[in-house]
């Protein structure tokens, strides 16, 4: 098979599952060592640099990198990645001498961002630091786009987007709110550099049944419903309340139904209840709160009586698979009609641009997105970028960001006249981290502790406010129990075979037995052969030849706990412990 | 210097025994050991072919004398019997204990300074009486844990770490072990794994005294230039005389090999060894040509390794001694002293 150098990026990056995970790429293991070492603040700080919003994050990230997480492989569960960016920002102090200002001196130019949702927000923050003059428009009263409208505050309370929304303002970037943008020919004739337009997806997809508009007064369009929660706009909801829909929005509806003072919540999916798109610890949040999930039913009709709504109708159906694996939902013909006195829709979200023009020259696609450069998110209008759910559709808050980055760097770009294509390369630094024979500049011993647990409110309390935020965080104690499990991926072995006399100590020691010493192969056939097979053709092989029996050495990355054993046993240090610094380019990087 | 114990989290994808063991349930504490000693990896085949057998740790008892090579015990098998005797005494040790239940695994673990200097008289006798155990020597010329004193292994006219030639005639613990009555004797390299594990597992398998020397260099004290005794030296100078496979009497042989190449042994339980020979004639079977080609070979200077000599119809102690069946330890006061008429009627019958 190749060898494997480990002087290659993408071989050390994708090692460190977490990181690569996150779309932002925030350097996971550095900031779960800084919050065991109670430098909360430097945790904070590099959080902050690779994804901006930490706080938030740390609530309500749909946290992509914890099913990626190497000890989810080896241990029951994944480290708690996501709550310990809250840890960080809950704990971090004063930071206000650790936060950047942007450039007293400004460049000249001026850059428009439409919506103050978090992709806007990136963008801003990255320009802002570079000396742009980013101001930023906002139909709506406060800035945060979606987190601040349509996430509960029971998640995500008001507070800590005031916070992070208001680092990035501090860097002059001038948030105009209650300034809906009617026209985006008109602004861009405005004569701004360059045009960013992080609008978001904010139409809730509609359910016409029949009984729709006779019953409109209790059936509401869920993130709609949620929005005039957030803004106070509704403080009550019937005793029984069906959701329709098995996603993310269906379990804020429904956890906000309770909130309310409904008794009988009950979310209705189509599906069966793993394929739910909903996060499975929102699920189970749900159930805990005493919200019924009744699963392959599909709705046929809104009942009424003379315009009041009494219930929903349902088909029953069934899962099946066909040879190919295919799910499909066959009905079955039995109907039932399931009480009620409020629907909230949340079967999905779509994009809607209104307020652009189409014959500005700007091209939509057959799914009316705009057509845009794959990683320079240009628009057919070269001055003008897309970013976060108004690019591809609705996504998440971390997705966002990443876009915001690459919008930064191409608006970045393109303001230099430069090719926006020419993106700037991620830098990466090896540094050994040997202090002596059995010492290591990080701890390389392995918790054996079960994932920690977040405390949270009484049920009781938690039902009785809308507001009131859940979850209490980790304390110190929880919180570096928990920054102890984590592997430190991004310590990596780095075999060096000249010095190597083949004396299979590093393959014995290794705990998890994933160092082979065999003949070599391609790659099929290697992953077959080892100690313990490699089947998980995600996770790379580290190939290394030129040894004295001409055998290679073969580590199956996919299992490797980051111990160092290997590197502590080997007497001619042919292994060694190496920290990836893995610095993802941002805008105005060389 | 701290020593981290191996932490416990393991994938799901670890291959576990027919009794539901992973390799890891069959490992001890951590070694102590030099990093790079070839004795840990002679630990870790151990756990690999107790492993592949399925064996049940509690039905095998370890023991040992002193060196480094004697505490590896402690580094496998943490769940199986132990006894670390004092320097030398490893053999009787392991007499009196199968002596008295013929029902466990025996394994001893020595060194060459353990069993070819102060042990040597201690070795003869186990082999020679035919104890039913499994004996490794890992031999790495030198005593280890006293810093690297030559052992009577030492071969004559190698250089110490020092520079010092060693004077001193070897002892070929292989040849002596011919010569006394094993029924089941090898020579392997620490560093091929490959060949040694299978020849563990036989031997783990045999019926009667099964030796294997094990080369396994002292990566401190004698992994230099000049000796013949390191990592280098034995790659270099080792000529296997075969290859061989264990196969246990419920697995089917699916091994196709070109006619003649191949030779079956079946052992006193059933379990089959699979010879596939190596380059020149050699027959496992026959000692005293076992005995010319080691010393043929010994004086070309190659070190000759593999499965060298195995007796199908080996007989251990137990028999020689017409012992009963029953382990002795679980005979009880009534069997084991039968009373003063049992006795009068001996007498009587001597008379
Ligand atoms: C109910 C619900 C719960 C969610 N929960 C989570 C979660 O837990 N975790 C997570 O990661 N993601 C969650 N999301 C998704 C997340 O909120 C979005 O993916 C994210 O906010 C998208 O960011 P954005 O910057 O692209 O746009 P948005 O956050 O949607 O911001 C767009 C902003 O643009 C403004 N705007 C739009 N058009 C104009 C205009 N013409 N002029 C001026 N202003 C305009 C809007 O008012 C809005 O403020 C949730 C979404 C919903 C609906
Ligand atoms: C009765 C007695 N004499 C001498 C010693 C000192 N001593 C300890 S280990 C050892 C030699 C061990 O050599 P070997 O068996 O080859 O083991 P190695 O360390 O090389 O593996 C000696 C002589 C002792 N412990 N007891
Ligand atoms: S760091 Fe080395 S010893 Fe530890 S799991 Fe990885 S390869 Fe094995
Ligand atoms: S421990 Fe070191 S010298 Fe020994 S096989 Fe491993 S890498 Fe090679
Ligand atoms: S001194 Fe030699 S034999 Fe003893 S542990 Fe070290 S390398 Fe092994
Ligand atoms: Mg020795």
């Amino acid at each position: 098979m190749k060898r494997i150098d480990t002087g290659t990026p993408d071989h050390l990056h994708q090692v460190v599952d977490c990181q690569w995970a996150c779309p932002a790429h925030t350097p996971v293991p550095e900031y779960l060592r800084l919050i065991a070492a109670g430098r909360f603040a430097e945790s904070y700080e590099i959080n902050w640099w690779s994804n901006v919003f930490p706080g938030i994050l740390g609530r309500v990230c749909d946290r992509p990198c914890e099913p990626a997480c190497r000890r989810g492989r080896v241990d029951e569960e994944p480290v708690a990645i996501c709550r310990m960016k809250r840890v960080a920002a809950d704990l971090k102090g004063d930071i206000s001498s650790r936060m950047p200002k942007a450039p007293v001196e400004k460049n000249g130019k001026r850059i428009a961002c439409v919506g103050a949702g978090p992709a806007s927000l990136t963008v801003a923050r990255d320009l802002a630091l570079l000396g742009y003059q980013v101001t930023v428009f906002d139909g709506g009263e406060s800035a945060g786009g979606m987190m601040r409208s349509q996430i509960p505050k029971f998640r995500l309370p008001d507070a800590v987007i005031d916070e992070e929304c208001g680092y990035v303002e501090a860097l002059d970037v001038d948030i105009r709110l209650n300034s809906w943008i009617e026209s985006l020919g008109a602004l861009n004739a405005e004569g701004w550099d360059a045009v960013f337009v992080g609008t978001g997806a904010p139409r809730g997809r509609e359910a016409e049944l029949p009984g729709r508009q006779e019953a409109a007064a209790n059936i509401h369009i869920g993130i709609d419903w949620l929005s005039n929660i957030a803004f106070d706009h509704v403080h009550s909801v019937g005793k029984r309340v069906i959701v329709l829909g098995g996603g993310n929005t269906a379990m804020d509806c429904c956890r906000s139904a309770r909130r309310l003072g409904a008794e009988d919540v009950r979310v209705i999916v189509r599906s069966g209840f793993d394929e739910m798109k909903a996060s499975p610890w929102e699920k189970d949040e749900a159930l805990h709160e005493g919200i019924i999930i009744q699963n392959c039913m599909v709705p046929m009709a809104f009942e009424h009586d003379g315009g009041t709504l009494t219930g929903v109708t349902f088909e029953h159906v069934e899962v099946q698979h066909d040879a190919h694996g295919k799910r499909s939902l066959v009905p079955t013909g039995r109907m039932e009609t399931v009480p009620c006195d409020e629907v909230l829709i949340a079967i999905g979200q779509e994009n809607t641009f209104p307020w652009i023009e189409r014959d500005i020259g700007l091209e939509f696609d057959r799914w009316d997105l705009p057509v845009l450069g794959e990683k320079t998110l240009q628009s057919t209008i070269p001055n003008i970028f897309f970013g976060g759910d108004s690019a591809l559709g609705p996504k998440n808050i971390i997705t966002a960001v990443a876009q915001g980055h690459d919008a930064a760097i191409s608006i970045d770009l393109f303001c230099k006249g430069e090719d926006v294509n020419n993106r700037p390369p991620d830098r990466i630094t090896l540094a050994s981290q040997k202090m002596g024979l059995h010492e290591w500049a990080y701890d390389n011993e392995i918790s054996e502790e079960d994932r920690q647990k977040v405390p949270v409110r009484s049920l009781e309390l938690a039902l009785k406010d809308v507001r009131l935020e859940l979850e209490l965080g980790f304390d110190v104690k929880k919180a570096c129990a928990e920054a102890e499990r984590c592997l430190n991926c991004d310590m990596a072995t780095v075999f060096t075979p000249q010095t190597c006399i083949e004396c299979d100590s590093c393959v014995d020691i290794c705990p998890t037995e994933c160092i082979t010493f065999t003949d070599d192969g391609d790659e099929d056939d290697l992953r077959g052969r080892l100690k313990v097979p490699a089947p998980n053709l995600e996770q790379p092989l580290y190939v290394a030849g030129g040894l004295k029996t001409g055998r290679v050495m073969v580590k199956d990355e996919n299992i490797c706990l980051h111990c160092g054993l290997c590197s502590e046993r080997c007497p001619t240090n042919a292994w060694d412990m190496q920290k990836v610094d893995w610095l993802v380019a941002h805008a105005g990087a060389e | 210097m701290t020593y981290l114990a191996k932490p416990r989290l393991l994938s799901e994808l670890q291959p576990r025994n027919e009794l539901g063991y992973t390799r890891r349930d069959y490992e001890g504490a951590i070694s102590t050991l030099c990093a790079g000693c070839g004795h840990d990896s002679v630990s870790a085949a151990i756990v690999q072919a107790c492993y592949e057998l399925d064996i049940q740790p509690h039905r095998m008892a370890k023991l040992s004398g002193i060196g480094c090579s004697s505490k590896t015990p402690d580094y496998f098998l943490g769940a199986s019997h132990g006894f670390n005797s004092v320097h030398g005494r490893m053999p009787s040790v392991a007499t009196g204990a199968a002596l008295a239940n013929r029902d466990l695994i025996y394994l001893g673990v020595s060194g060459d300074g353990d069993s070819a200097s102060i042990g040597i008289g201690q070795f003869a006798h186990a082999m020679r009486r035919g104890v039913n155990m499994t004996y490794i020597v890992e031999n790495n010329g030198v005593y280890g844990l006293t810093k690297g004193q030559f052992s009577a292994t030492a071969d004559k006219g190698s250089k110490s770490k020092k520079g010092v030639l060693n004077a001193d005639s070897p002892i070929d613990l292989v040849a002596l072990a011919l010569q006394l009555g094993a029924s089941y004797v090898g020579r392997s390299f620490s560093g091929d794994k490959e060949q040694l594990i299978p020849l563990i597992k036989g031997a783990l398998r045999h019926h009667g005294p099964a030796f294997i020397d094990v080369i396994s260099p002292c990566v401190t004290f004698n992994n230099h230039a000049g000796s013949t005794k390191s990592y280098d030296y034995v790659r270099e100078h080792n000529e296997a005389v075969n290859r061989i496979e264990v196969i246990m009497s419920r697995h089917p042989i699916e091994a196709s090999y070109a006619p003649g190449s191949l030779r079956r042994v079946v052992q006193h339980d059933g379990s089959v060894l699979l010879l596939r020979k190596l380059g020149t004639e050699y027959d496992p079977t026959d000692r005293i040509g076992a005995m010319n080609h080691l010393h043929e070979r010994h004086a070309l200077g190659e070190i000759v390794t593999g499965l060298l000599y195995v007796d199908e119809g080996a007989e251990d102690m137990h028999r020689n001694l017409n012992t009963v069946e029953t382990p002795l330890n679980q005979l009880d006061d009534a069997d084991l002293c039968p009373g003063s008429l049992a006795l009068d009627a001996l007498n009587a019958s001597l008379r």
